[in-house]
């Protein structure tokens, strides 16, 4: 009894600190004045946030280099994974530590590297007569590169899972190595994508190291807008943003939470019923 | 066989998008501006010596309070009613939806002189006390941000200890110190391990936390390889020098936790 | 003969480097129900799947219909597979796993309905159609794979231990079911299993393998009366078998003693294998038969008792009506066409 009580005390006070600042901003998205004291209720800052120029562009580019890369990314992995499960022995081991390279590396590192390769690439590519610059490209293709990993890594074990006879049957009843893909092995692995897709999504969005070393003077993503901020003040539109944002997220995970649950009651009483008819 | 042929647009574009550029920084870390071969860059780290002893020391005080702080819910959770656990995971991933800048801004506002905490103080007449740009801060920074990374990974370890093992424990005389050290602690020694890495790689590189709560007077490694990159002190050869270091230092803890190896798959997901 | 439908020839498989098919030549005749029996290992799946198109063999030719099929994929191929764990579709209810054959070609959808209505009469699982897969049972499962295969009217349907994870209970009622569906359809079945009982029960000619080899190919009947060497022996049911020297035709020593046999045709002196099955035996009482020993233990089998005797250092089992005691010396009596003389086995062949 007294565990329980301590564990819960814990437990409070852990979350808290967890939300504390969270809570700080969205009231301070509230406040009146653009200081860090709370002087009196508005929501100014969320009407101004409409026509605001500067934030509203990097949440474009935000979102269109995070959609873009991320259902690049989701395709290029996916395809990869059914690849790399039919692969076997060394040239596997060095494709999948490859993979591994970009999770597991500082993103600082990451950032420096692709900084580092647009360089050298636009110094190439200028001594020929094409111009390159850094912009939407070299983010998309940066955004790209660290999201595939974490595709790869979700459906492989979709399709490691798979009964691979499921395939064999899909063939043996007259359909082509496409179509059995198209129509049975898709579904199998569709839990997969779509968690890789929403794992690059998030990740996407929430860049700020790559996408600091790898964007152009135009177009910067609200993480990297936002950085520029805290050099001074943060204007609390940005505060606005990031609640809504934040309310955005809570609504969607609240609404998967349940759907989830849905299925799995389903998944319950289908397992009851194979209880109960156990013969035929 | 043909369906091997799908990974090859991914292959192309990892050769080209990150195995390269890696092999760029290794490529500038020895060469100097003109492109000769140099060890001066790497020899010019050494005078950051300082700052790299620092950037570990205080990761690794972050990762220990992240392990120690984490650890009992962790395990609270993986004990907890499915429908409990579930809501708790919730909680802890929400804040991860709100970028990370902007939860450490947050900090700010509570930190600073005339921050929340002061002006609590304040009320009770004691203070200003000096919270922000120290040491603490950067590690309460740390903590506060990375603590996820190592909950997550010990969670999902310690759902696979059945409740059975515990009472086989239990059963067989053992107190609940040495159900602790005996039966958990060793089971759950992969997911601390990943938890460690997850915790401590992001911290020892990292240069917003210390430039918004460690001010100017504790720079890390990430804050001077910023500097080299995209600072006044523009030079990518001494940056990737410094890269290279922080490549190794990662490396080293990886293959000393023996992180890396046939699991690492299993680890990371 | 030109009634065969496939036709397997000098054909050898490898999996991971190793040799699981090791030239392999086979007719089976259409109409057939064939059964590749034998232990886990011996090669019976892999030729299975040759026949499916799913494995290449890497010497040797397939032959449908007098047709040479090799590298023909197998949504080419006429035949269809009932796979191990059936391998119904999650996403696809009854009705579309059944259909999903015929809607990959096109046919109008009346005519599917029509014939998954046909086919789920034909394995008693009418009124299933919107059933999603994981709220049917083993046996419903398995009769929905059945289904699946037979909608594109193949000549030879493939089944792969279909009824391995099933009960005793509902395995013996496929039995009867799948040879039922068989006999209606009038189609080659070719069924793989590690079940001797099984392939005694359902088939027309049973092929009994190992190492990717085929040991013994004939009738039930043949197979079980006539093993051709004391691996068959020993697979298809219980069997004693002991070490033994033939001394000329006819006659043939183990254990110690001279047995007159229904066997010639050895060398002088040659080592060989002696199979007796253990209701052969004649219990007769102690130092009165050809073998005599100790019963050592007894065990009630429902229908007979398990006796092991131990007698001239061998230990031996038999199945008899009769009970006898623990430590009661008893003998045993042989007539000739009890006795079996095999060659004996090469190692690892």
């Amino acid at each position: 009894m007294r565990m329980k009580k301590l564990s819960g005390t814990y437990l409070g006070v852990f979350l808290a600190f967890l939300y504390a600042p969270i809570m700080i901003l969205i009231l301070f998205s509230f406040n009146e004045s653009k200081g860090r004291t709370f002087t009196g209720f508005t929501t100014r800052w969320y009407s101004q946030l409409f026509s605001d120029a500067a934030v509203l562009d990097a949440l474009w580019t935000t979102l269109v280099v995070a959609f873009v890369a991320s259902i690049v990314a989701t395709i290029m992995g996916t395809a990869a994974a059914i690849g790399l499960n039919k692969m076997e022995g060394r040239s596997k081991t060095l494709i999948m530590n490859m993979t591994y390279l970009p999770i597991i590396n500082p993103e600082i590192i990451v950032g420096v590297s692709f900084m580092l390769l647009f360089v050298v690439a636009k110094n190439l590519l200028s001594s020929v007569g094409i111009p390159f610059g850094f912009g939407w490209i070299t983010l998309i293709i940066a955004h790209i590169t660290f999201n595939v990993p974490y595709v790869i890594l979700s459906v492989l074990p979709k399709l490691r899972q798979m009964d691979g006879s499921l395939v064999d049957a899909a063939m043996d009843l007259g359909c082509n190595h496409w179509q059995a893909f198209t129509k049975v092995v898709i579904h199998e692995i569709k839990p997969g994508i779509i968690t890789g897709f929403l794992m690059a999504l998030t990740f996407s969005v929430d860049d700020f190291v790559v996408s600091y070393f790898t964007t152009g003077a135009k177009h910067q993503t609200l993480s990297v807008l936002i950085y520029s901020m805290t050099k001074k003040r943060i204007s609390p539109e940005i505060n606005a943003i990031s609640t809504i944002l934040f309310v955005f997220v809570l609504v969607v995970l609240i609404v998967v939470n349940i759907m989830e649950r849905k299925t799995l009651e389903k998944q319950k009483k289908a397992r009851e019923y194979q209880l109960r008819e156990g013969g035929i | 066989m043909r369906t091997k042929a799908a990974a090859y647009p991914y292959i192309a574009w990892g050769m080209l998008f990150i195995a390269i550029p890696l092999g760029l920084i290794i490529y500038f870390s020895f060469t100097d501006s003109a492109g000769a071969l140099t060890f001066d860059n790497i020899i010019r780290v050494g005078k950051y010596s300082n700052v790299v002893v620092k950037s570990v020391w205080l990761s690794a005080v972050s990762t220990v309070i992240c392990l120690a702080l984490g650890y009992p819910i962790a395990y609270y959770m993986s004990r907890a009613s499915a429908m409990t656990s579930r809501t708790l995971l919730l909680l802890i991933m929400l804040p991860m939806w709100m970028n990370f800048l902007l939860r450490t801004y947050g900090w700010m506002s509570i930190l600073e002189n005339s921050g929340l905490i002061n002006q609590f103080f304040g009320l009770l007449g004691l203070g200003p006390f000096h919270l922000i740009n120290t040491q603490g801060a950067v590690v309460l920074g740390m903590v506060y941000n990375y603590i996820p990374f190592m909950i997550l990974p010990l969670h999902s370890v310690m759902l696979k200890i059945g409740n059975d093992v515990i009472e086989a424990a239990q059963d067989l005389g053992a107190s609940p110190r040495h159900v602790l050290t005996d039966v958990v602690i060793p089971l759950s020694l992969p997911g601390i391990k990943t938890g460690v890495i997850l915790v401590f790689v992001p911290s020892v590189s990292t240069f917003v936390i210390s430039q918004m709560l460690g001010g100017g007077g504790n720079q890390l490694i990430g804050d001077i390889i910023e500097l080299q990159f995209l600072g006044n002190a523009y030079n990518p050869n001494l940056g990737s020098a410094i890269s290279f270091v922080l490549m190794l230092i990662v490396l080293l803890l990886m293959s000393v936790t023996g992180f890396i190896g046939d699991d690492l798959e299993e680890n990371l997901i | 003969m030109n009634d065969i439908i496939i036709s397997l020839q000098n054909i050898s498989a490898e999996y991971d480097g190793e040799k699981v098919i090791d030239n392999l030549n086979l007719d089976i005749r259409d109409h057939e129900f064939v059964t590749f029996l034998g232990p886990s290992g011996c090669g019976k799946t892999t030729t299975l799947r040759i026949i499916g198109g799913f494995v290449e063999p890497v010497e040797g030719d397939v032959f449908f219909d007098g047709e040479r099929i090799n590298g023909l994929p197998p949504f080419k191929r006429n035949v269809n597979t009932v796979f191990q764990r059936y391998a119904l579709f999650p996403h696809l209810d009854v009705y579309n796993n059944i259909a999903f054959g015929l809607k990959l070609t096109k046919v109008p959808e009346k005519q599917i309905a029509a014939k998954v209505g046909a086919m789920l009469k034909l394995v008693n699982l009418e009124g299933y159609e919107s059933r999603n897969i994981n709220q049917l049972s083993g046996g419903q499962q398995q009769r929905v794979a059945i289904a699946r295969a037979l909608i594109n009217e193949p000549r030879v349907l493939l089944l792969d231990e279909p009824l391995g994870a099933l009960d005793l209970k509902l395995r013996k009622e496929m039995q009867l079911e799948l040879k039922r569906i068989q006999q209606t359809l009038g189609i080659t079945f070719i069924y793989v299993t590690h079940d001797q009982e099984e392939a005694l029960t359902m088939s027309d000619r049973v092929l009994v393998m190992r190492n990717g080899k085929i040991q013994q190919n004939g009738t039930p009947e043949d197979i079980y009366n006539e093993p051709i060497n004391a691996f068959v022996a020993d697979f298809i049911g219980e069997s004693n078998i002991v070490h033994g020297v033939m001394l000329e035709d006819y006659l043939v020593e183990f254990a110690g003693v001279k047995f007159a046999c229904e066997d010639k045709g050895f060398a002088h002196l040659e080592a060989v294998d002696v199979v007796i099955r253990p209701e052969d035996f004649k219990m007769v009482g102690a130092e009165e038969g050809m073998i005599n020993g100790k019963v050592e233990s007894i065990t009630f089998k429902g229908v007979h008792f398990e006796i092991i005797m131990e007698g001239h250092g061998l230990r031996w089992m038999i199945h008899s009506t009769e009970s006898r005691e623990v430590g009661e010396n008893i003998g045993l009596n042989l007539t000739p066409n009890d006795i079996h003389v095999m060659k004996k086995l090469e190692e690892g062949r």
